[in-house]
């Protein structure tokens, strides 16, 4: 398979832009992106994109031009972004196109979602009583996972206020101000033993990402980086996952340790290869979850790597540069292809004042979410 | 005033009431009783009333709907019950406080009231 490339990247900021549609911000990433690349709408070959609430990416072509080129719907919930970039990889490296576009946009309303069980195959007590919701899923996985590996309240706090203190230093974050670990801590309970700060929000934003050929890149002279593995999973059995009324007391394996390992395959190399990581922060909870889920340390340890700072800028294993969905909110559709754009100025040495330092050469992006779904994408420089 | 349940055929009707489940074809439990064609094949299963509390949070802030709880909200608790040998299955958790429960303690199936008219299931943690 022929090497594909990311060549643009562009970004609406996340947060609130009352005034400005959802696809309206996913143009707006499009435009930057293309601009960054330093090519036209005439030069893209094909297009993959999408959101969960803020309707269809094709329509976009009534503003970018009517080119004729194939754009492609992507509707694949929380892994819309990450289907939507291996699908583009997949047509450049397949040969029929030099340069794909893959975009992720969304606008949601404000407060948690509230799923509807039919939507899920489930019965409507289960929603009637109280017990279908996003957050309750994430406490529940934590409070287990806490009691089993001896992790504390104060390390769920660390990660909520590392991801604040990165937010300030990436433009396109929401929330772009410190908050001190007793203010997280002493924050109201949303569902024990999460509090406010400790979640990220639904949101709007939308991201663009320039794909191409190697044939491209040099044409170009672009400053590019390899797409060196995409995976996506779903569920195995005996995984336990968001709306769940019931759970096998056989326990089986999870998506993100298949997508992980599957990319981590396809890319011939392992998480000790790895500078930078972007890990799915629903809450401070999944961070800690997912970075044992996704091979880079033991269930536990991360009790240790947080309290030492391994996790920070200037780690061993800089985790969420950008602040994460914790400082940049939620918008579905976006929020996976914001990891892989934080890659990309990462390793292009763009990040400022949240740049790793020493030449990162491998970044990794995990996008999770509803119903058991994980995404995985390696870049390198 | 009798109760109505939330629902039908969620739990058996009869002095120590227990939850349904289904029994597949392969011998696995699940939880509810499947509907519709995923039914095909499933054997209504008596669930144990008896299991251990596997996690559990408590839910803070007033859910959008479908939620039906009563006005005004009061704080309610929830987790999963490990059934020996069959499912681990999420429930309401009643006559306790966050502070009582423990990973692995013993918990009991009730009948709990969920509004002026309407019951659910719960577990609560069983009494010594």
């Amino acid at each position: 398979m022929e090497d594909v490339y990311i060549i643009g990247a562009g970004i609406h900021p996340f947060g609130r832009t009352d005034g400005r549609s959802g696809r309206d911000q996913g143009v707006f990433a499009v435009r930057q992106a293309m601009a960054d690349a330093g090519i036209e709408w005439t030069d893209v070959g094909c297009a993959y994109g999408g959101s969960a609430a803020a309707g269809s990416a094709d329509i976009m072509v009534n503003e970018l031009g009517l080119t004729g080129l194939p754009f492609i719907n992507v509707a694949n919930g929380c892994a819309t972004g990450g289907s939507a970039l291996a699908s583009a990889r997949n047509a450049i490296a397949a040969g029929e196109f030099d340069v794909a576009l893959a975009v992720g946009f969304d606008k949601h309303p404000r407060g948690a979602f509230n799923a509807k069980p039919r939507d899920y195959g489930l019965p409507e007590w289960y929603g009637q009583t109280g017990m279908m919701l996003t957050t309750q899923f994430f406490a529940l996985k934590i409070q287990r996972y806490m009691q089993l590996y001896g992790i504390s309240r104060e390390t769920l706090g660390r990660v909520a206020e590392k991801a604040f203190r990165n937010g300030v230093h990436a433009d396109h974050a929401w929330r772009r101000s410190p908050v001190d670990l007793e203010t997280i801590l002493n924050s109201p309970m949303v569902n024990d033993p999460l509090t406010k700060y400790m979640f990220c929000a639904p949101a709007e934003g939308a991201v663009a990402l320039i794909l191409a050929s190697g044939k491209k890149v040099r044409e170009l002279g672009a400053d590019a980086v390899k797409i060196a593995s995409v995976a996506v999973r779903t569920r195995p059995p005996g995984s336990f996952e968001v709306f769940a009324p019931s759970v096998d007391i056989e326990n089986g394996g999870k998506p993100t340790i298949l997508a992980s390992k599957a990319a981590f395959e396809q890319a011939g190399i392992g998480p000790e290869d790895i500078s930078v990581a972007q890990l799915q922060d629903t809450e401070s909870g999944a961070e800690i979850m997912h970075m044992a889920e996704n091979g880079f340390c033991k269930d536990g340890d991360q009790e240790q790597w947080l309290r030492e700072g391994r996790t920070e800028v200037t780690g061993t294993l800089p985790v969420n540069t950008d602040g994460g969905c914790l400082a940049c909110g939620e918008p579905i559709g976006a929020s996976g292809l914001r990891q892989v754009y934080e890659n990309t100025v990462q390793l292009r040495g763009r990040g400022g004042g949240r740049q790793v330092p020493n030449n990162p050469k491998a970044a990794y992006s995990h996008v999770y979410g509803a119903p058991g779904l994980s995404g995985v994408c390696i870049l390198e420089r | 005033m009798q109760l109505e349940p939330i629902a039908e055929n969620l739990w058996t009707n009869e002095a120590e009431p227990a939850l349904i489940g289904g029994r597949l074809p392969s011998g696995k439990i699940v939880f509810p009783y499947p509907s519709g064609d995923a039914a095909e094949g499933v054997e209504p299963w008596r669930l144990s009333r008896k299991g251990t509390l596997w996690s559990w949070t408590r839910q803070d802030f007033q859910p959008k709907e479908p939620f039906e709880g009563p006005e005004p909200f009061q704080p309610y608790l929830l987790g999963y019950v490990e059934l020996p040998g069959e499912v681990i299955v999420e429930t309401r958790i009643v006559d306790c406080v966050l502070e009582d429960l423990k990973l692995g303690m013993p918990m009991e199936f009730v009948v709990a009231p969920f509004d002026a008219t309407r019951a659910t299931y719960a577990f609560r943690p069983e009494k010594a």
